[in-house]
């Protein structure tokens, strides 16, 4: 199997893990993952709150280099650009004036997009294409009594809930069941948002939906949250501290990219997956699952 | 709530956003809002607005669209889709937001005192520059142009990632990053063109 | 062939027809026709006047055709056919144009809507000389009725029907009659107890001679037509003769299944697989469940309910029964049943303990419920606070568009269910409108504001178990906003009650579909007419009353079973009904006998011949819809009224203008 692979800004700088974990976990898998070329920024949120036509153009430029590529799905792990992207296909094909300026502005750019090109986030990839026995079949470390709870974020399956449930996602939970988790499928604030970009601009309001997320995940007893988004990762994992700073708490939750706990239970290298950098230790992770 | 006035440039403005909003696929719900509330009582950050998403949309139906613009709601909103997906009518919340922010920032009528749309700049123009985000190169900036505080804030935090190898300094740049400035300009040719 | 003297008569139907097509035009031109001898025209042909005009010029002017220029035959054809037939001319001999459902409603030109009018009345013109006269075909009516559905207003209808002296069987698919009503704690708005002036109809119901019980039975099949039914029956067996039960109950105590989920508590206690639903059921029978009964399901018993019985009733041989019955008329009153909340996740139903819905909570209200009227949560304690939220599933897109009606009133009435066993327990009620609309119902809605009920004008966003305060640890959080007071509030609560909306029944599609009726785009039964005919269908002489017409309170159910009884005994008192005389016929001599018209009947109106070789109508049973005279090869079939020639004539009279 192989799928060209679209990493995302955050995977070259904050999110590096993400990168490193998520190719080393297919690479586990038998899967060979090619990064798209010359890839550029989705836009993400920002470039819908300014331009949206814009928005689009640059989006479509990464599905039109995949079309070039030779290829008709692209891999993508961050919620966001999943979104972003998804969106992009959704908007060209049920607005005929979408698809004109999309099509005239990449046109501008020697480029060109006929919208048939599927957007797959890594969940729907590992679930759907490979199958959860497939995957199970390949763990060496299993992951027995861990209590994971699995963060799907806001832009996992809203607002198109094309691969797993629009309200209430099960496909991580699926994903850690066959690794032999103990799934904590009861953590409803699997889909609230950590505030995203907004930890940067009103840090406040951020460290708030951290904080209640953070208090969900101890009252479930979580030994870990694993995360499928960037940013959300940074916001519960990075700002683990501040949260505690904020409200007086002592959270000292693990918090990994589901792609560093798959790709441990599937015998990578913990420092291929970049568990050492991670902000909040990861160590007792690590000790729970023996090798 | 406070008080809300309609000016002549409101009623002017009103005229433009409303012909840009229900032009939206499905903008014409806004029409059957049944100001049921599940919008704002689902938004993570409403308790953080000056009015929540359901006031945004009785406002806008009664003309009041200086006061939703001059508010930090819209800018507030961190698109989690919570709303658009537990609609009764079956409004989408969120792309309405994302039109008013585009028409505030088109109208210029962002307040002065909000951040996000200056962090909505940093982003796009780091990509213009390098055709991806480069993250530290953003926040530099931001903290720089409009936050003194964060690096007092953040600094425990950077050094850490910076350690981790999460913090390069330096951005390359795709090969392509022209094309990204092309594009903009180009489309921006054909809005010109239309109006 | 003598000359015809067809009068014409144009309506303007106020400024409906004539605000669009040129009346004096068309009424000059009409008069300029070939046999028209009389052309008018009138404001309104409907009315009494109007009508008289037909009469007069049959009178006055011999005339013996006519055509009225007007509305839809499907709302006046009856009222000028029946003024036709008092003035003396056949009814079959006068024609209606559709000039207004046809025409002015749907052109947006004058001058093109006057030349389609003209049109449209010159096929009609044409072909009246070749009508001739019909007599409608009189059915004789079998004067028994049945009701489907137990509930109240199947009961209602039932006995009304048979205080009239009329025989009616009432047929019920659970063991025992009482529907919905026989769960309710109180009734609103006068808190009435639900069991107290509901066992009484059942207890009536259950002892009127004219009133043929067959509980535990479901209809499998529905022949024939207006006053000619013939339903099939399937009475299944209880393995218990009923005849012999005496209802003592020993034989559920004794049973050795204890743990089958009680539908009648909602789930919330157990029964044994032999079991009486309720105490007050009629008939007071029992019953023993075939899917739990151990002997029936063919493991090992000592069958300590057969020991049990003194009148030896258990009969585990017994086997389901099929019956044929034949009525005159019909009453559907299968009833709703409660949306399930389960999709709407953000409530979490299923998933957090103490989150009920409104069926769960009244029989936790009842003294005869699981909890002998106590009102407590899971764990046995009561409640320190309770939440009611509105609208769940109802007036949502995602879920039932249509409001549910009664939501609003059944949760006040919960409000002060609660405040009446718990007065010190804080009650929250979170709703989108407040809709009271009955008679008592804004007066009960005071009432409870001033029970110090807490009203907050928000639909619920999510009840999550997460607490962020010690004051929210350990209880539900309700999180709404308060949206007269434009803020998000966090109501932590130990009980959140659903008031979750009715739907239709999962089988009321198929069912519908037995009886030969359809459903509306909600789900429910479709009534013939929604103001004006709201207990009838499009079958004629099936009725439909109470809640699977629509979601309503037990005060309009009852109203409305009383219409459907009345539609039902208007049918049935009289010893012949008449069918439509535009039927179709087939010429035995000219039959082939291939058999094709007969399975292609939608009414099954066609039977095959032995004898004659030949198909041949069941004229009682046809409605005209000419599906076998198009599907003939050899043209055979024909239909009165429609003939070939007829149809021709009106494409000729059509094309000629």
């Amino acid at each position: 199997m192989k799928y060209l692979y679209y990493p995302g800004c955050s995977a070259e700088a904050t999110g590096k893990a993400y990168d490193a974990s998520s190719r080393a976990m297919m690479d586990k898998l038998g899967v060979e993952l090619v990064e798209l070329d010359d890839w550029n920024c989705c836009g993400a949120t920002s470039y819908f709150s300014v331009r949206e036509l814009d928005s689009f153009a640059i989006a479509a430029r990464n599905l039109a280099i995949a079309q070039e590529m030779g290829d008709d799905e692209l891999c993508v792990i961050c919620n966001a650009c999943y979104t972003t992207l998804a969106k992009t296909n959704r908007y060209m094909a049920e607005d005929p004036h979408v698809f004109e300026a999309v099509q005239g502005a990449l046109g501008a750019v020697g480029r060109s997009y006929d919208g048939n090109v599927k957007v797959r986030h890594v969940v729907d990839i590992l679930i759907n294409d490979i199958g959860v026995e497939a995957i199970a079949e390949r763990v060496t470390r299993r992951l027995t009594g861990l209590r994971v709870a699995p963060y799907y974020g806001c832009q996992f399956s809203r607002p198109m809930g094309s691969f797993d449930d629009v309200q209430v996602p099960t496909t991580m939970d699926r994903l850690f069941e066959a690794m032999g988790a103990d799934v904590i499928t009861e953590f409803d604030a699997k889909t609230d948002c950590c505030g995203g970009m907004m930890m940067l601009t009103r840090e406040d309001a951020a460290l708030r939906l951290c904080h209640e997320l953070l208090v969900a995940a101890r009252q479930y007893r979580a030994d870990v949250i694993v995360a499928a988004c960037p940013l959300c990762e940074m916001n519960l994992e990075g700002y683990q501290p501040r949260v505690n700073k904020a409200y007086g708490t002592d959270f000292n939750i693990p918090v990994m990219y589901f792609t560093q706990l798959a790709g441990l239970a599937l015998g990578a290298d913990p420092k291929q997956l970049a568990i050492d950098k991670q902000v909040v230790s990861c160590a007792s992770v690590l000790a729970a699952i023996p090798a | 709530m406070t008080e809300l006035l309609t000016t002549p440039q409101a009623k002017e403005l009103h005229r433009k956003f409303v012909e840009d909003v229900m032009g939206m696929p499905s903008g014409e719900k806004i029409n059957i809002c049944q100001q049921c509330g599940t919008c704002t009582g689902s938004c993570p950050t409403s308790y953080l607005m000056d009015f929540g998403p359901r006031e945004v949309i009785a406002a806008f139906r009664a003309g009041m669209i200086d006061k939703v613009v001059q508010s930090n709601t819209i800018w507030l909103c961190t698109s989690c889709y919570y709303c658009t997906v537990r609609c009764p009518a079956g409004i989408k919340i969120t792309d309405l937001m994302y039109e008013l922010k585009r028409l505030a920032i088109k109208y210029d009528l962002a307040p002065k005192q909000s951040k996000n749309p200056a962090m909505t700049k940093y982003f796009i123009d780091s990509v213009h520059k390098h055709g991806r985000n480069h993250e530290v190169e953003m926040m530099a900036r931001f903290m720089l142009l409009k936050d003194w505080s964060l690096p007092f804030k953040f600094w425990q935090l950077g050094l850490k990632l910076f350690a981790a190898g999460r913090m390069p300094l330096t951005a390359r740049n795709i090969r392509g990053k022209d094309e990204l400035e092309k594009i903009s300009a180009y489309l921006e040719a054909q809005e010109a063109k239309a109006q | 062939m003598a000359e015809e003297k067809i009068a014409v008569y144009i309506c303007h139907c106020g400024t409906n027809i004539a605000g669009k097509v040129d009346v004096e035009e068309v009424t000059r031109w009409a008069s300029e026709q070939p046999n028209v001898a009389v052309a008018r025209e009138y404001k309104y042909m409907c009315s009494d006047p109007g009508q008289d005009l037909i009469k007069q010029d049959i009178a006055e002017h011999g005339i013996t055709r006519a055509v009225v220029a007007a509305c839809s035959p499907t709302m006046h054809e009856p009222t000028f056919r029946k003024a036709a037939g008092d003035g003396g001319l056949n009814p079959y001999l006068l024609q209606m144009a559709n000039i207004r459902e046809h025409c002015s409603w749907v052109t947006i030109d004058g001058d093109a809507a006057t030349e389609k009018a003209k049109r449209i009345l010159g096929a009609q013109i044409h072909r009246l000389p070749l009508n001739v006269p019909l007599e409608p075909i009189e059915v004789p009516v079998n004067p028994n009725v049945m009701v489907v559905g137990g509930g109240i207003a199947g009961i209602e209808a039932a006995l009304k029907l048979a205080a009239t002296g009329k025989k009616v069987y009432l047929v019920e698919r659970d063991p025992s009659i009482g529907g919905h009503m026989a769960m309710f704690d109180k009734t609103f708005p006068t808190l009435d107890c639900a069991a107290c002036i509901l066992t009484p109809k059942m207890s009536a119901a259950g002892k009127e001679p004219n009133i043929e019980m067959l509980a535990y039975s479901e209809v499998t099949q529905v022949d024939g037509y207006v006053g000619n039914f013939k339903v099939k029956v399937r009475k299944k067996a209880r393995y218990i003769d009923i005849d012999k039960c005496t209802g003592c109950a020993l034989c559920t105590e004794a049973c050795v299944v204890r743990k089958v989920p009680n539908e009648f508590d909602q789930g919330l206690s157990k029964r044994s697989a032999a079991y009486i639903p309720f105490p007050q059921a009629v008939p007071l029978r029992a019953t023993i469940d075939p899917t739990r009964c151990l002997t029936l399901t063919g493991k090992k018993c000592k069958q300590p309910c057969v020991a049990a019985c003194g009148p030896e009733a258990i009969d585990f041989e017994q086997k389901d029964e099929e019956i044929e019955l034949e009525v005159g008329a019909i009453i559907m009153a299968t009833g709703f049943q409660l949306w399930d909340p389960t999709p709407e996740t953000r409530y979490s139903y299923g998933k957090l303990d103490n989150v009920i819905t409104s069926l769960e909570f009244e029989r936790i209200s009842n003294a005869s419920g699981p909890t002998g009227g106590h009102i407590v949560c899971k764990n046995g304690e009561p409640p320190k606070s309770v939440a009611i939220l509105h609208c769940v599933g109802s007036r949502d897109e995602n879920y039932q568009e249509f409001c549910s009606r009664v939501c609003c009133m059944y949760s006040l009435k919960f409000s002060h269910l609660i405040k009446e066993h718990l007065p010190e327990t804080e009650v929250y009620e979170c709703y989108i409108d407040m809709r009271t609309y009955g008679k008592g119902y804004e007066e009960f809605y005071k009432r409870l504001m001033n029970e110090g009920v807490h009203f907050i004008r928000g639909r619920a966003a999510e009840v999550s178990d997460v607490g962020l305060s010690s004051e929210e640890e350990g209880r539900l959080i309700v999180k709404v906003e308060d949206t007269l007071l434009g803020i998000t509030r966090r109501l932590p609560v130990d009980m959140v009650i659903l008031s979750s909306g009715l739907a239709p029944r999962s089988d009321a599609k198929a069912t519908s579909q037995i009886f030969g009726f359809g459903c509306s785009s909600n789900g429910f039964y479709l009534e013939r007419h929604p103001k004006l005919e709201p207990v009838s269908t499009i079958t004629d002489g099936i009725f439909i009353a109470g809640c699977c017409q629509y979601p309503k309170d037990i005060p309009d159910t009852v109203a409305q079973a009383g219409a459907a009884a009345a539609g039902a005994l208007a049918l049935v008192d009289n010893a012949t009904v008449k069918v439509e005389a535009t039927i179709a016929y087939i010429d035995p001599e000219k039959c082939s006998g291939c058999h094709i018209c007969v399975g292609l009947c939608p009414h099954t109106a066609i039977r095959y011949n032995e004898e004659k070789d030949a198909a041949e109508v069941i004229e009682a049973a046809c409605k005209g819809c000419g599906v076998c005279v198009a599907a003939c090869g050899s043209g055979v079939p024909q239909q009165r009224g429609y003939l070939d020639e007829q149809i021709f004539a009106e494409i000729e009279g059509a094309l000629a203008v």
